[in-house]
């Protein structure tokens, strides 16, 4: 490669990055200014940084519930998805029974539908049973989109393992739990890393349900920052803060499956 | 120890993987020979209780085990591809099924594990993954996990097919031998003569989900009942001739005739088959009474310090091309086209009726290099 070739790609990838981070630049920028100077001059930088906007959400409890609320749903959502998925992508993967195929595709088509349809049975549905209100509402609403998703991941990675494996180690003598967490589970890793993401990434950004099946208690993030527009305008600094720290934790669950990711998408079905 | 197959039969999905068949297994090694989708890998798994048949029983020493699960049973099986346990180091995976049964002292089991390590020559490699080893030392691994139960029924899949030429050899003979010091049923399974005659014992021949013939190897390999098992055992498979056999005298499809021989007599005159395998046609007649068979080099393959040679001979009575291929020893060359005659010998003729049964085999000449 001739050192022009090198520098014209290098500049490419520049405006690229550029492009792709102006926004999340634009948002750290806002959280750190005041109103004021979000309002009243153009500055590509704070010219008196804050750390207000910060203060207020790590001191209100009506801000940072939203973020304990969220994590809290978005865990729970998480481990039961990959929970339910494992022994349901196992039998996907390893047996033949009746309209199994079927069964597979309707399940992947609970992923078509909007979030929207289900509103209505969920809300009416967890008044009736007193869930409304609780993470576990939200964490079980989730569930519709995310084990679909969860169970064609895992099955993919499931029927990267060869068969042999499960048939040696029944003869070799191994229970079936013992082999399927001694073994088997091992085995894809990178799998139950990737699918743990995506479950994590979906309820995390998910905001119809997650606001409609919530008043107080558990009343998600996203929610919450609406709430900032009030009949003071709207908190722009603030809201720019809060969007910051709602992406650390998508971020921060990237880097800690970055590895398994990179794998899952060279080996699997992602 | 005895392992009985009763009338078993094994259909998928409205498809015949294995007609029905009974045999019986002895200690010592068996080995099972066919093509592919012989039914050789199935008939494995029914005898392994990785599957049930569809009907029949399996007894082993007269106990109906048929329905056992296969953890239940005392069995070992190596795959033809390398499976062992990614996540376990060489050490963990042979010591696995030992650790599963229990019952054994932390330095008994090292010592067991060590000494099958040893064996298979594997025993500076227990540290490690088996993704870290290369394919003969995965398939050594394997072996070991098999070798290492010590159980009465050891079930080995075409476990030297995906290995390289000189490795399959070495590890060959090394099996030989530990089969021959162990009072188990070996089921061997393999789609080359050459090996099934190496490895020796008793040999089943399958085709197409159907046993066609059982016995001890050298008997069945100059004993085949029909023309399909000299086909399946010889490679390059058995030259098929048709002839006529008149008044004492055998006509091939050129006109040609030559005088039948002494382990032919008895048979009634009218069509048959001559059936000879590749390595009794020569370049050079062996006898005054060789039979010159005129033809033309349609593809010479020099495979290792042999050559096959192809040649195309007159037409057969139904208009279908005659050919004729001779296994030679040391590297030859051949132009294509070049006109050649390659020679049988009357004496080591096999006779096939035209329903593929054997009508006549050559005397048994045992010390024959095959």
């Amino acid at each position: 490669m001739t050192d022009r070739r090198r520098w014209t790609n290098a500049l490419i990838m520049v405006l690229y990055f550029i492009l792709l981070m102006l926004p999340i630049y634009w948002m750290l920028n806002m959280s750190f200014k005041t109103n004021e100077e979000i309002l009243g001059t153009f500055s590509l930088w704070p010219r008196n940084p804050t750390l207000a906007n910060y203060r207020t959400i790590f001191t209100d409890p009506a801000w940072y519930s939203g973020y304990i609320n969220s994590i809290t749903y978005t865990s729970m959502n998480t481990v039961m998805s990959v929970a339910i998925a494992l022994p349901a992508a196992y039998a996907f993967s390893r047996y033949n029974f009746l309209g199994d195929n079927h069964l597979f595709f309707w399940l992947l088509t609970n992923r078509m539908a909007p979030a929207a349809v289900f509103l209505l049975p969920f809300f009416q549905l967890y008044q009736n049973i007193g869930l409304y209100d609780t993470h576990l509402a939200v964490a079980l609403a989730h569930l519709l989109f995310n084990v679909p998703l969860s169970v064609w991941i895992l099955e993919g990675f499931m029927s990267g393992v060869p068969k042999e494996i499960d048939e040696t180690a029944a003869i070799d003598g191994y229970s079936f739990p013992r082999f399927f967490f001694r073994i088997f589970i091992p085995l894809i890793r990178s799998g139950i890393g990737v699918t743990a993401f995506f479950a994590f990434m979906f309820s995390w950004v998910e905001l119809l349900l997650a606001r409609t099946l919530t008043s107080v208690n558990a009343k998600p993030i996203a929610a919450t920052m609406t709430r900032t527009v009030s009949a003071s305008g709207m908190d722009w600094g603030l809201l720019a803060a809060a969007g910051v720290l709602t992406i650390i934790p998508g971020a921060l669950v990237i880097y800690f499956v970055r590895n398994y990711i990179a794998k899952g998408f060279a080996l699997g079905r992602v | 120890m005895e392992l009985q197959l009763e009338s078993i039969r094994k259909v998928v999905g409205g498809q015949v993987y294995l007609y029905e068949m009974s045999l019986a297994l002895k200690p010592g090694l068996n080995v099972l020979l066919g093509p592919t989708t012989a039914g050789k890998t199935t008939l494995m798994r029914l005898m392994a209780g990785l599957e049930q048949p569809t009907s029949g029983r399996i007894l082993l020493d007269g106990q109906d085990v048929t329905r056992l699960p296969v953890k239940k049973r005392n069995v070992a099986f190596v795959y033809q591809q390398f499976i062992n346990y990614p996540n376990l180091t060489v050490f963990e995976n042979i010591a696995s099924p030992l650790r599963i049964r229990g019952g054994l002292s932390k330095t008994a089991l090292r010592e067991r594990v060590e000494a099958t390590a040893r064996m298979m020559r594997i025993h500076d490699l227990l540290d490690r993954l088996p993704a870290a080893l290369s394919g003969g030392q995965q398939q050594r691994t394997a072996i070991a996990r098999a070798l290492v139960k010590e159980t009465g029924l050891l079930l080995m899949d075409e476990p030297l097919v995906n290995l390289d030429y000189k490795l399959r050899e070495e590890l060959r003979i090394e099996m030989q031998n530990i089969f021959d010091s162990r009072d188990a049923i070996v089921v061997y399974s393999t789609t080359e003569p050459v090996e099934a005659l190496m490895l020796g014992g008793t040999v089943f021949v399958l085709d197409q989900g159907r046993l066609l013939q059982s016995g001890p190897v050298l008997e069945v390999y100059h004993h085949p009942d029909t023309q399909r098992v000299g086909e399946i055992f010889s490679d390059p498979p058995m030259n098929l001739l048709d002839a006529r056999l008149e008044e004492g005298q055998l006509r091939l499809a050129d006109g040609q005739r030559f005088p039948a021989t002494s382990h032919m007599a008895g048979l009634l005159p009218g069509a048959y088959r001559i059936g000879v395998r590749p390595n009794h046609v020569t370049t050079a007649p062996t006898g005054p009474s060789s039979v010159a068979v005129p033809g033309v080099v349609e593809l010479a393959e020099i495979s290792g310090s042999e050559t096959f040679l192809h040649t195309a001979t007159a037409p057969g009575p139904d208009g279908s091309p005659g050919k004729l291929v001779a296994q030679l020893e040391g590297v030859h060359r051949f132009e294509l086209g070049q006109p050649t005659t390659l020679y049988m010998d009357p004496d080591q003729l096999y006779l096939f009726d035209m329903e593929g049964k054997l009508a006549a085999a050559p005397e048994r000449i045992w010390e024959e290099a095959v």
